[in-house]
Parts: C-alpha cells; structure tokens; sequence
C-alpha cells in the first residue's frame, strides 16, 4: 500500500491531508473533509455510546440474575455478529427516515440555537452516521467493559457494604478500579467506529465537505473508498484512494494499540491474585 | 450527637440512597435500550424479508427491474464459495499459527506473531480489501473471486488463531506429558492428542469467523465485485449476497428493495443459526464462566 500510493504522495506531500478539495475531474485530491468526517462520526457514536455501554456492563456484571445474564449476553453478542450491511440497510431505510421525520425536526426546534444542531434536513448525514455507529459499537464496549469490572475482586466490593456505601458507591469503587479497562474499552470501540465502512457509507450522505451542522451530509475515510475504488480509472485516483487508506490503517494501528495495552494492563493487575 | 446532626445525616443518607436507586435504573434501561434495537433490527428484517423470501428466491436468478419473480441464486452460490476459498486459505493458516504460538512459544517470534494478529484482528475490513487488490487484482488484471477469498481468509486468520491458542492453552498439560512419557514425538503429540482434545472448541471457533465473513461486504467491493449472472469460475467476478444487498438497496426500485430485504434475511439467519450452534455446544463452559 506504501508502495502503491507513491503517486499521490509524491504529487500532494503533507497538502493531502490538510487540503479539502477531492475533485477526481479535475485531479485534485485532499483527504480533510474524509479525516473530519470520520473522526466526526465516530466521536458522536462514542458520546452516545459509552454512558449506555457502561450501563450495560453494570448491569451485567453487578445486577442481573444468572437467567437475565446468559440472555441480554447472549443478545449483546449476537448484535455484535451481524453484518455491518445489515445495520446499514436498515439505516437507511428503517433510521434515516425517523431522523428525517421526527428526530431532525425536534432538535431544530429545541436546541436549533447551538449551530451543531442545523443543516440540511434530509435524514442522512453526520448523526445518523453516528447513532449507526453507536448502536455497533456499544456491544464491544458493554462486553469488553463487563469483562474487566468482573476482574475485580469481590472483596472489594464488600469493604465497601461494611463500611456503609449503597450499592452505587460500592459499584463506583469498583468502576474506579476497572477505569483504565474500560478507558481500553472505549478506545477498541472507538477504532471500530473509525474503521467501520459499510453501514457508514449507506447513511452519512457522501458529500466531501467539512460542515458545523450535524445534520449535513458528510464523507468518511472507509466509505470514500468503498464508492469510489473500484470506479478509479486514473493512477492518481487510485493511488490518492490507496494513500486514505494508508492513513486509515495507520489511525487504526494506532488507536487498537493503545486499547490493548490498556486493557491488558488492567486485567493482568487482577488476575495475578 | 445532637438531634439536628442525626437528622442531617438521616437526609444524606436518604439522598444517598435515591442516587443510588437513579444510577441502577439508568443502567437497566440502558440495557433495554442495547436490546431494543437488537430486537427491532432481527424481527424488521425478518418480517420484511419473510414475505418476499420463496423457493423462486433461493433458486433463481436475477431478473430485470419490473420482471417478477427471481432470486439471487448466484449470489448465494457465490457467496458459499468466496466461504470455501476463504475457509481454505484461513483455516489451516490461523490453526498453524494457532498452534505455534500456544504449543510453541516464548521465543520473540511468537511474541511477534501473536502482536501482528492483534493487528490484523484490529484492521478494518477496506483495508484489507486494498491489501487484496494490490496483490491480486493488480497482478492479474482482474477482478476474481479468488481475490474475494483472498481477502476473506486474511480477514478470518486472526480469529482462528486466537481461538486455537486458547483452546490449546485448555488442554491440561498432564495429557501432553503422559503421551511424551508412551514415547510419542512432540509433533505426533500435537498433532493427534492435544489438537483433537481441542478441537470441538477449534470448531466452534472457525464457525464464528464463517459467521463473520459471511456477512463482509466492504473488501469484497473491489476485489470479487460483483456479478449478475452465474458463476463458478474463479479468475471472474462472482456474486455475493452482500454486494448484492448493497446494490439492491441503493437502487430505487422497489422490487429490489424487497430483494434486497429477502436477502438480509438470509444473512441474518446464517449469522444467527451459527450462533446459537456455538451458543449450544458451548452452554456449559459459557454458563459457568458468566
């Protein structure tokens, strides 16, 4: 891939990934609008996700009984397994509707001020793209999360009924405890947020622009070149496409990484006892 | 203590309680809402796919837009087979490597081995793709399913890897000892004493990642891309059901939608049949882990 992208870095340099214009007419290629894009979704998705996902592994891990475990753990692993174009078709045609519908319309009106909340109102775009995700990648966080709070010993727990706490206070020792687990956590489903391209690609709206509305349809890394690969004709196309998904490797290289250092560290501390 | 002190603490301790009692229920309802979708996806899918999915579909081919009927035969052929290529080049190399790093390790190259499968585990699927299209579409000239199956098997290693390594790790060492001491060599012992203790967990394992790849549309984008018509050949494209999803969906035909939908149905299905066999088999030893 390094090799194959040589054309497009030797032609743009470091304006790749500050420039905005993709423009394959007139051979102009600059990856921002898709960096944004990507970084975008995948922040609101984690904004979203991360409250319910520890919600989840709370629940999991400290208060279902064994019946209502196996079950929503064994739901929470199939919604992990099913196709990513699965969620995309259903997206587009179940969720973007609803956005276009009711939710759009509700958030202009009530919080329509704060420019975050406007765009054009067509259904798809950056938050649809990000709800998509969210709904992907609480499983990986909730289970990984809930792995990493049952590491804990229970003792712990139990110093803390002693001494008087109420059940969250004890749970939220624990949750200090695990905090660098569940940190790994979020950064795993942050990666697969960046990453994930079908299901992007179908809802986000693919226009390469950078846009304060959340509303606006906009462009990620994985789905610019999920459209536009297998239709390049010239060199530099491809190889531009070819240099995004360089720097996509490279973000995701580095982002799994560091999840697993720290998810490693964390469960390791505990398992020595 | 005073009488105003107890009553402070008394209000705390009430306030206390309350907030405990908001956080929990906000993590049920957080749980509810994991679900929810779950459930509205599978049973939207299912009701949308069910009323178009008929025996025409299974074994038809495409028809044009506006024709009635037709299936996605092809796709479904085509998909089996990208699983087969897949299976055949990601199986025996993940069980391999699988096997080095559990039965084999502490030397810096299966510290090596096992980092690049984190790695790869980690990578999206489009990259992948790309790697595919470099090695093969480039070289050939064309779009294959051979290229599919390529970039599916590499997409499946990481998986069978970790599963083999973890199965093997399961294996009591004693069984490996006893067999050393009857004199067997290490590599027979591997090979037919704790490799078919470990295998109905291998198994299960390679399930899931069929499971995974089967539902894998991104790489095969630009590497077996898509065919309307049937095909075995290995060096065409060939159809997938994934692809022809995706197609299908971003059409503006309604028919095809419905097509579409049958299709997801499938999918759905496939994924969640394997799931509930590994679900099954593995109900004891997930049951007493939980």
């Amino acid at each position: 891939m390094f090799i194959n992208s040589y054309p497009s870095r030797s032609q743009f340099g470091l304006s790749f990934i500050f420039s905005q214009d993709w423009d394959p007419v007139k051979d102009k290629f600059g990856a921002l609008a898709f960096i944004y894009g990507t970084i975008v979704s995948s922040i609101i998705a984690l904004i979203i996700s991360l409250p319910i996902s520890l919600g989840v592994a709370i629940f999991l891990s400290e208060m279902a009984g064994k019946f209502l475990k196996t079950t929503v753990g064994f739901l929470v692993e199939i919604l992990a397994a099913i196709p990513s174009i699965i969620f995309g078709f259903w997206g587009l045609f179940v969720l973007v509707p609803f956005m276009r519908n009711s939710v759009q319309p509700f958030l202009e009106k009530t919080l329509g001020f704060i420019p975050l909340f406007s765009g054009a109102n067509i259904g798809t775009g950056m938050l649809t793209a990000g709800i998509i995700l969210a709904i992907m990648i609480t499983p990986i966080i909730s289970a990984i999360s809930r792995d990493v709070i049952k590491a804990i010993p229970k003792s712990q727990r139990e110093a803390a009924y002693a001494l008087g706490a109420t059940r969250w206070e004890a749970i939220r020792m624990a949750l200090l405890n695990a905090k660098s687990g569940i940190l790994g956590a979020t950064v795993l489903g942050f990666g697969r947020a960046v990453g994930e391209t079908m299901a992007v690609t179908m809802v986000i709206g693919n226009r390469a622009q950078i846009s304060a509305g959340l509303f606006d349809p906009a462009y990620s890394m994985a789905s610019v070149i999920a459209n536009e690969f297998a239709e390049a004709s010239k060199t530099i196309h491809v190889s531009s496409l070819i240099e995004v998904g360089l720097l996509l490797f490279v973000v995701t290289f580095i982002i799994n990484s560091l999840a697993r250092i720290l998810i490693y560290s964390a469960t390791k501390k505990y398992d020595a006892k | 203590m005073t009488q105003n002190e107890i009553f402070i603490s008394d209000k705390t301790l009430k306030y206390r309680k309350i907030k405990s009692n908001l956080v929990l229920t906000f993590c049920v309802i957080a749980s509810i809402l994991t679900v929810l979708p779950l459930l509205y996806i599978f049973f939207y899918t299912t009701a949308s796919g069910f009323s178009h999915l008929s025996l025409d579909f299974l074994i038809q081919m495409p028809k044009p837009v506006g024709e009635e009927g037709g299936g996605m035969a092809n796709a479904i052929v085509g998909t089996l087979i990208l699983i087969g290529l897949a299976s055949v080049i990601g199986i025996p190399v993940g069980i391999l490597s699988g096997i080095y790093v559990a039965e084999y390790s502490g030397g810096i190259f299966s510290n090596i081995v096992k980092f690049v499968t984190d790695v790869l585990s980690g990578t999206p699927s489009i990259i992948i793709g790309i790697f595919a299209y470099t090695v093969i579409v480039l070289t050939t000239g064309s779009f294959s399913a051979l290229s599919g199956g390529f970039a599916l098997g590499i997409i499946m290693i990481p998986t069978v890897t970790r599963i083999t390594e973890e199965m093997l790790k399961l294996v009591p060492q004693s069984i490996r000892e006893a067999s050393l001491a009857l004199g067997i060599s290490r590599w027979r012992t591997t090979l037919n004493i704790v490799l078919k203790t470990a295998l109905p967990g291998i198994t299960t394992g390679i399930l899931l990642a069929i499971a995974r790849i089967a539902g894998e549309t991104a790489p095969l984008l630009f590497t077996s891309f898509g065919n309307q018509f049937f095909s075995l050949a290995l060096n065409e494209p060939i159809a997938s059901l994934p692809i022809q999803i995706y197609n299908y969906a971003k059409s503006p035909y309604t028919d095809w939608h419905q097509q579409a939908w049958a299709g997801a149905m499938v999918l759905v299905m496939l994924v969640f049949v394997i799931n509930l066999i590994v679900r099954f088999f593995t109900k004891n030893k997930f049951s007493s882990e939980l």
